[in-house]
């Protein structure tokens, strides 16, 4: 299995443990990642100018495409603006040719309809690597430990563009990985909530409100983790959960740090050291400290 | 809010109507959309079925100008719901994209487009961020991708 890593903006500068832990628990269950020139997904220029961003999109699957691979992005909008624009590409016509317009006119290059896969990380896991393969490279059950999964949005909606992968509303693949590791995902209120991430710069008031709504909940519920597959709720989660939560902190890992875990990885590989919200106590838990 | 209808203005109309989505057309107002936002309980003044209502009114300068079109949170949770296929969510974008080409952009966007037509990322992987990675055991990668730049487009 050989796939084009898309880092996206957030992950390689501001949340290294996500794709340090990604990395490493790729390589221990035989994924192979390709490094490529890949630029920004086009989401954040979307609400600027929509034909852009299309075409920004457009670019990074011609880059993906010329080396003849498909594409696992780490982040959720990057994985949902990829997705999108391959979808959209394909089916209007008008679209496509606003959008080669400006890739002309900028780069010289047309898209073409190349179209390579694009799958989010934990998608990749799911349907490739499979529950069945994860299973069985566990080494360290995480037996014993009650984790609530966090899907955010992009991830599988909008469902149209997802051509059928996962419920929008009821999704079962964050769960069937967690249950995979051993540990026990707990149904809780408000579970398919919005981070409000996408809402930070504008408003970092609405933003912040969105997320502590699901935080204190959490902290009363006392769950040992909230699990997440995305920076951008990472964000909103563990930083900013040290400006919300004063006490009854929720320790907050990405799916592979807890998969990482379970598999027996040293938490040094994993980056937990730039987790905001302190996880040593579940380190303990499991029996990694 | 006070809307008068009489502010109709046609040609905005057809615009809307040009951009790449046409699901607002058939938008009846029953108002799910509202019941599903994750923002109108925190934003009261935010309501995704009243600014459709308002664009399907061809009221341009109260749309484009009102600073809730910014506010979505695009969770797409509406768009899942709406029984009459209206991707509401796209439907911001659109206005949101026409709201810029009549001048009407927020700060925050102003830095976003600045940051991505002069450096090409939205966090920079300055000399520090470069040493972490390097500390960690993670490759290198482009500081400044060239496409971006140019893609991003100069536009103020």
């Amino acid at each position: 299995m050989r796939y084009a890593l898309f880092l996206g903006c957030t992950t390689p500068a501001r949340q290294m443990n996500y794709e340090q832990s990604s990395r490493a628990v790729a390589e221990a269950l035989g994924v192979e990642f390709i490094d490529l020139p890949f630029g920004c997904c086009g989401f954040p220029l979307e609400p600027l100018d929509r034909v852009r961003a299309l075409a920004m999109a457009a670019q990074n699957l011609r880059i993906a495409a010329e080396e003849g691979l498909d594409i696992v992005a780490l982040c959720s909008a990057c994985a949902e603006s990829l997705v999108k624009a391959r979808w959209l590409l394909s089916r209007e016509e008008g679209v496509l040719r606003r959008v080669n317009r400006v890739l002309k006119g900028e780069l010289g290059v047309e898209y073409g309809g190349e179209t390579p896969r694009v799958l989010h990380y934990a998608r990749m896991l799911h349907e490739e690597v499979g529950l069945e393969r994860i299973r069985e490279a566990v080494e360290r059950p995480l037996e014993g430990l009650r984790v609530a999964v966090h899907y955010g949005c992009h991830y599988m909606r909008p469902s149209e563009v997802y051509e059928g992968f996962e419920d929008p509303e009821r999704p079962r693949s964050l769960d069937e990985l967690v249950e995979a590791t051993g540990a026990e995902s707990v149904d809780y209120p408000g579970k398919m909530e919005c981070c409000g991430g996408a809402l930070l710069a504008m408003s970092e008031r609405i933003a912040r409100e969105m997320a502590a709504g699901k935080l204190r909940r959490l902290s009363d519920l006392g769950v040992d983790a909230l699990i997440l597959i995305c920076p951008f709720c990472a964000i909103m989660y563990d930083r900013y959960q040290t400006l919300i939560l004063e006490e009854g902190r929720v320790p907050v890992l990405y799916y592979p740090q807890l998969l990482g875990l379970a598999l027996g990885l040293k938490p040094e590989e994993l980056g937990f050291d730039l987790n905001a919200v302190s996880v040593e106590g579940l380190l303990e838990k499991v029996g990694a400290r | 809010m006070f809307v008068d209808v009489g502010e109709f203005d046609a040609r905005f109309l057809r615009k809307l109507k040009g951009e790449f989505d046409e699901s607002h057309l058939a938008c009846f107002q029953c108002g799910v959309c509202s019941a599903s936002c994750p923002v109108i309980g925190i934003e009261a003044g935010f309501n995704p079925r009243r600014l459709v209502k308002m664009a399907r009114l061809g009221l341009k300068r109260l749309t484009l100008s009102s600073e809730y079109i910014w506010l979505c949170s695009m969770c797409f949770l509406c768009g899942e719901r709406c029984p009459q296929g209206v991707r509401i969510p796209e439907v911001m974008t659109a206005l949101r994209n026409l709201a810029v080409e009549e001048g009407y952009i927020p700060e925050p966007m102003k830095r976003i487009r600045r940051l991505l037509s002069e450096a090409g990322r939205l966090y920079p992987i300055d000399d520090f961020t470069a040493e972490e990675r390097t500390d960690r055991g993670l490759p290198q990668i482009e500081a400044e991708p060239g496409f971006v730049k140019r893609l991003t487009g100069a536009k103020p």
